[in-house]
């Protein structure tokens, strides 16, 4: 069976018709048919945190999200809230804390950090890890990535903004 | 992994999904969040051959207030309970349980009707909706029918609703000032499925309680009542030998079984663990 749907979405800003088998899931179409390569594909059964995205504003799972339920939304992307400087304080806190280490967990990181910073602008160390929980880093980077976090939370509630180390020529 | 080749429809009204799911008879399946279901068809263990999306069907959603019952549609996700006002006043047990559910990211999507419908034993909203008193409102080709928590969950991932039906709603009776409650799970890591937990309510009566519900879950195929362990401390001041007593009424009540990784002792003990935990921190609720 291969019928597919013609579905129509905003993907970073950008209006994107296209037509996809039922059966494939959102990270595997914004990788494989849009070339978006930020979201990673982990565990594809909602484990580990690194395909994460945000549909209609909210984080989701890539893998346990088909691309024809995406049909009418928009979906952001870490290549996409890069761009409009979205995440910025967040990565250069992260850049930081070297709270990379092998890079492969960090876009979902990233995005599951900046809604904990939304919705919970008060929480304690604590209860990061406890949101972290939902995405895995197999370098074990936990630590750092909660202190890169703390201190956007702490930053953000004095008003301030992290800014670069070095400034950019 | 990836999910083998099905077909998608995506019905905008009730009557039209269940003639759709009437239609496929074996071959369909439901669809809302789907964050247990598109997991079991990355890993093949379901292969429907249509998949029914029932999450544009406006009968399906919402949280409101009706007389005296709190109204929560199939599609309210795991987030909206965890951010709903209405819930934190009327049924607070429900906003203590969320954060719990799984991760964020997979609450955003997840709903309270696909997680009641699925009745995994391990699950939160089963277990809370069994100590809250919740009733099921079904809706199948015959109509519309209605059915307690209690009568809900048969067995391991099996509830009373036919293939043909699906689940509407729940009510649940609202939460009075008396109301004291208590909900905590053991997981390896948080948002993990739990190795045990405990959903409680009990209604303050002076300096004690009564009308207790304790809900164990993840321990046996179904979650569990303790009717005898409620019994036993109804109507008493919870002092250090009552509440022993509980826990080794409650051991010996639920009967437990292993799950993988955990043994039938493992579970036993841990209910002991979560009830004097639980009866611990319902006391401390009862003198305030």
């Amino acid at each position: 069976m291969t019928i597919k749907k013609k579905i129509t979405l905003t993907v970073n800003g950008a209006s994107i018709t296209a037509e996809v088998e039922p059966r494939q899931h959102l990270v595997d179409f914004l990788r494989e048919d849009l070339f978006l390569k930020g979201p990673h594909l982990g565990c594809e059964h909602g484990a580990c945190g690194a395909c994460t995205v945000k549909v209609d504003g909210q984080i989701i799972r890539g893998c346990l999200f088909l691309a024809v339920q995406a049909d009418g939304s928009v979906v952001e992307t870490i290549e996409g809230l890069t761009k409009s400087g979205a995440l910025a304080d967040l990565q250069e806190s992260f850049m930081r804390h070297n709270a990379m280490q092998c890079g492969f967990c960090s876009s979902g990181m990233l995005l599951a950090a900046a809604e904990l910073i939304e919705k919970q602008p008060t929480s304690t160390r604590e209860e990061v890890r406890e949101w972290i929980s939902g995405n895995y880093c197999r370098c074990t980077g936990y630590h750092s990535i909660v202190s890169a976090i703390m201190d956007v939370l702490e930053a953000r509630l004095k008003g301030e903004k992290i800014k670069p180390v070095v400034a950019h020529a | 992994m990836k999910a083998a080749a099905f077909d998608y429809i995506k019905p905008t009204v009730l009557a039209e999904a269940l003639s759709l799911l009437a239609e496929a008879g074996d071959d369909g399946q439901l669809i809302a969040g789907g964050q247990t279901l598109l997991a079991t068809l990355n890993m093949r263990l379901s292969e429907p051959a249509i998949l029914i999306d029932i999450t544009d069907i406006n009968e399906l959603k919402g949280i409101s207030l009706v007389g005296n019952q709190l109204r929560i549609g199939a599609l309210v996700t795991h987030t909206e309970i965890e951010d709903s006002e209405l819930v934190a006043k009327h049924a607070p047990l429900l906003k203590a349980a969320a954060p719990h559910i799984a991760h964020r990211a997979i609450r955003n999507l997840g709903t309270w009707g696909g997680s009641l419908a699925y009745g995994d034993p391990a699950a939160e909203w089963p277990a809370c909706s069994l100590t809250l008193n919740a009733t099921m409102i079904i809706v199948g080709p015959g109509g519309e029918r209605r059915i307690s928590a209690q009568d809900f969950f048969i067995d391991l991932y099996t509830t009373s609703l036919e293939p043909d039906e699906i689940l509407v709603a729940t009510e649940i009776p609202v939460a009075d000032n008396n109301q004291v409650f208590y909900f905590h799970e053991l997981a390896r890591r948080h948002g993990d499925y739990a190795i045990a937990g405990l959903a409680a309510v009990a209604q303050k009566q002076g300096n004690v309680l009564s009308d207790y519900a304790l809900t164990f879950f993840s321990v046996a195929s179904t979650p569990l009542m303790a009717m005898k362990t409620q019994a036993l401390v109804n109507d008493k001041v919870l002092t250090p030998e009552v509440i022993a007593s509980a826990v080794a009424a409650a051991r010996a009540e639920i009967d437990a079984i292993a799950d993988i990784t955990n043994s039938v002792e493992t579970k036993q003990h841990l209910i002991g663990v979560l009830l004097e935990r639980g009866l611990k921190h319902l006391a401390a609720q009862a003198i305030n």
